[in-house]
């Protein structure tokens, strides 16, 4: 088995309004690291077996037309074992 | 005429919806999400709600109905299709009309009864209006806020598709104040305020919201849309 991770984030230029209130509240908690939050999504795709690159591709297909929203979201793929 | 009116689970404003296409003078059929065809109607509106909870983004599951095939197959060939609130969210997922609606600039859930100017009179669901009309009907979404590329800001803004701006403060952060634009043919509208809710001063702040039931209607008797 093996697990298939796609990590989905806003795009830069868009907004975003949840990172941005997650930045305001990190000092407020005595966290003074951040300049910038961005907060986005992660899948965790289960697959028997060591992924094939055939599988891989259709994952990638699966994550510009569902997981993702390409007008306002990038996606990366990688396998986790 | 008839105005299908789409059911998927989670959304609640579908018998608003039905009921002011009824006070517009048209028929309302209804259409449930599971449905593979759309029962003869010559229209059709998407409303509010949250269909499917919401899951994953706000109209990315509802676009993968079953209803949704013969639905985009019909208002690609130019049938009217309004969507309203997180109908908007479903057509933007479907890529009928380009952009998305992102979470409120300020996180905040808005319900409130909202200002709009409609400056696109032209299509299937505006033609009633008055150019530069401001109108009042209620506003409510926790994603409403409208984002897009510049270039397709600059394509929207050049064709005139921009239908409607909220007029006064941004109330939630949709780029250049955009309420509702249209596609380049015009039969397809997507709208984050709720004219459904606006029909009548008995239960909404005005009947301002009627004009986009009755220019369906109106749009219909002439011959489709244009």
């Amino acid at each position: 088995m093996a697990t298939i991770v796609v990590d989905v984030m806003l795009k830069p230029e868009i907004l975003d309004p949840q990172g941005k209130a997650v930045a305001a509240a990190l000092p407020r908690l005595g966290f003074a690291f951040a300049t910038d939050v961005r907060q986005g999504k992660r899948f965790e795709i289960t697959v028997e077996g060591d992924p094939t690159e055939a599988q891989l591709a259709e994952v990638r297909d699966a994550a510009e037309k569902l997981l993702s929203n390409p007008v306002i979201e990038n996606f990366t793929v990688r396998v986790e074992k | 005429m008839k105005i299908g009116v789409v059911t998927f689970p989670g959304t609640l404003d579908d018998r608003d919806a039905a009921r002011a296409v009824r006070a517009a003078g048209g028929e309302a059929i209804e259409l449930w999400h599971d449905d593979a065809e759309l029962k003869g109607v010559d229209a059709v509106i998407l409303p509010g709600g949250f269909s499917y909870g919401d899951y994953l983004r706000c109209g990315a599951i509802s676009r993968f109905s079953p209803v949704m095939e013969p639905l985009i197959a019909a208002a690609q060939g130019g049938m009217p299709l309004l969507g309203i609130c997180n109908g908007f969210q479903v057509l933007a997922e479907a890529h009928l009309i380009p952009g998305a609606l992102t979470r409120n600039q300020h996180l905040h859930f808005l319900c409130t009864d909202q200002t709009i100017r409609i400056e696109n009179t032209e299509t299937a669901w505006t033609n009633s209006f008055r150019e530069n009309q401001e109108i009042v009907i209620p506003l409510k979404n926790g994603e409403g806020s409208y984002q897009c590329d510049d270039e397709t800001l600059k394509m929207l803004e050049g064709e005139g598709r921009i239908i409607a701006r909220y007029v006064g403060e941004n109330p939630n952060g949709s780029r250049n104040l955009i309420a509702g634009i249209t596609n380049e043919r015009g039969n397809i509208v997507g709208l984050m305020p709720h004219p459904e809710h606006a029909i009548n001063p008995l239960t909404g702040p005005s009947a301002d919201g009627l004009g986009f039931f009755t220019s369906v209607l109106k749009t219909l008797v002439a011959g489709g849309a244009k």
